[in-house]
């Protein structure tokens, strides 16, 4: 076994600790705050494996609202988890430790002893590309070869803010969402949220029509629009909508209710559901992900935001 | 070895680490940090393996990549369920853990 292995030996092992930090740091914060770290180490692994959009995905999602939705539960419960005391014993845990060790060898024995020629989809994906009119092979893959996961994954989202919403009180339907701001009267951040979203704003609508052909794409984007409105919200600048709101709910299915339509034109247009007409192809992808954005960075704010609370207003 | 074994390797040791937050750590926020720390592993081996099937001028196969953009969505989306849940259950008494003596919603406290 030969090494050529330049600065990626360090970023992993970095990760890995990191990791063990969120799993072994004693209060729930700093586990969190180790948790975000993870987040944007692994986006460096992700750039290293080429893979510039999950990376993108993963620094956006993975790490950044993770890690604010982690962060605020956190927060929420430090007095309930300070009152732990039992834990399991050391027996019981030397034992859950060999027996995780037993997993991840045996998963380590398999990644060593993978074919050698690996099965690849890259030509194929590679060859139909231009019928769809895209440049960016993954979001080919995400748009039209498997659109039919990509709408799922929409449906999946509105479903999980249904699941978030169903926890409210009965009285929180008439109400809002309460982030918590513990930093609303800080001036910096008040500052970033004046000055920051028109930026993000056009940042945001860049990496989803740049995606097309380049890295990024309609989550990418969406995640920094709902990251912008985030940050307004926490910094006590706007309130979060009544979730009775119908323009909210009218945009929480907008993605999927497309998707849905162009994909049923299709069966009669292109002869399946999902398929595009060729000539139209990047035109209906585009129709398809503007109404897409809006959804994803609607639900995915909502969802960091969670269940209504009671109307303290009239 | 190769820099993409190492990650292989390395999304194997964090389904690990994962895997005992999960089995030891009483605390439920803890949990749902550790099962996006297997999540996070899995999604790792699907980056190796994306990357091993590079061809036709790509850095890596595009399916495995998109499949894990749809993943980090779905994690997402369940981890802010999850995180709901847990909340809405140290409100309504039922503490923040599985073996908290708190206010007695929890039925199936296991013994240790």
């Amino acid at each position: 076994m030969n090494f050529e292995l330049g600065y990626e030996l360090p970023v992993g092992l970095l990760l890995l600790t990191a990791a063990a930090w969120s799993v072994a740091a004693r209060d729930s914060y700093s586990a969190t705050v180790g948790f975000v770290s993870y987040g944007l180490l692994i986006a460096i692994v992700w750039m290293q494996l080429q893979a510039f959009d999950v990376a993108l995905a993963e620094v956006a999602i993975g790490s950044g609202l993770t890690g604010l939705l982690l962060l605020g539960a956190a927060a929420r419960l430090r007095a309930a988890e300070a009152r732990v005391t039992v834990r399991p014993t050391l027996a019981l845990r030397i034992l859950a430790a060999l027996a995780c060790a037993a997993v991840a060898v045996a998963i380590a024995v398999t990644v060593l002893t993978l074919p050698e020629a690996a099965p690849s989809l890259a030509g194929p994906a590679v060859a139909a590309l231009p019928a769809t009119g895209l440049g960016n092979p993954v979001n080919g893959v995400l748009m039209a070869f498997r659109a039919f996961d990509t709408f799922l994954e929409k449906v999946v989202l509105v479903l999980s803010l249904v699941g978030v919403w169903s926890l409210a009180p009965d009285l929180g339907w008439s109400g809002r969402p309460r982030l918590l701001h513990p930093f609303a009267d800080d001036g910096v951040l008040r500052f970033l949220a004046r000055t920051l979203p028109p930026v993000g704003l056009l940042f945001g609508l860049h990496l989803m029509w740049n995606g097309a052909d380049e890295p990024g794409g309609a989550f990418q984007g969406a995640t920094v629009l709902a990251a912008m409105w985030l940050l307004v919200l926490m910094a006590g600048l706007a309130e979060a909508p009544r979730i009775r709101a119908r323009w909210l709910r009218v945009a929480a299915v907008a993605g999927p209710a497309t998707f849905l339509a162009v994909g049923l034109a299709g069966v009669g247009l292109a002869g399946a559901f999902l398929a595009y007409p060729e000539p139209h192809a990047k035109s209906l992808i585009l129709f398809v992900e503007l109404p897409m954005m809006l959804t994803i960075s609607i639900v995915l704010a909502l969802l960091v935001a969670g269940p209504p609370e009671r109307a303290s207003e009239p | 070895m190769s820099p993409t074994t190492l990650f292989g390797l390395c999304g194997a040791a964090l389904v690990g680490i994962g895997l005992y937050g999960l089995l030891t750590d009483p605390r439920l926020l803890r949990k749902i940090i550790s099962f996006n720390l297997v999540g996070s592993g899995v999604f790792l081996l699907f980056g190796v393996v994306a990357r091993r099937g590079a061809a036709a001028g790509l850095g890596g196969d595009p399916v495995p990549q998109a499949l894990v953009i749809t993943g980090i969505v779905v994690a997402f989306s369940a981890t802010a369920l999850a995180v709901a849940l847990l909340i809405r259950l140290h409100e309504a008494g039922g503490g923040a853990t599985f073996d908290a003596p708190a206010g007695g919603a929890s039925t199936d406290r296991p013994e240790t």
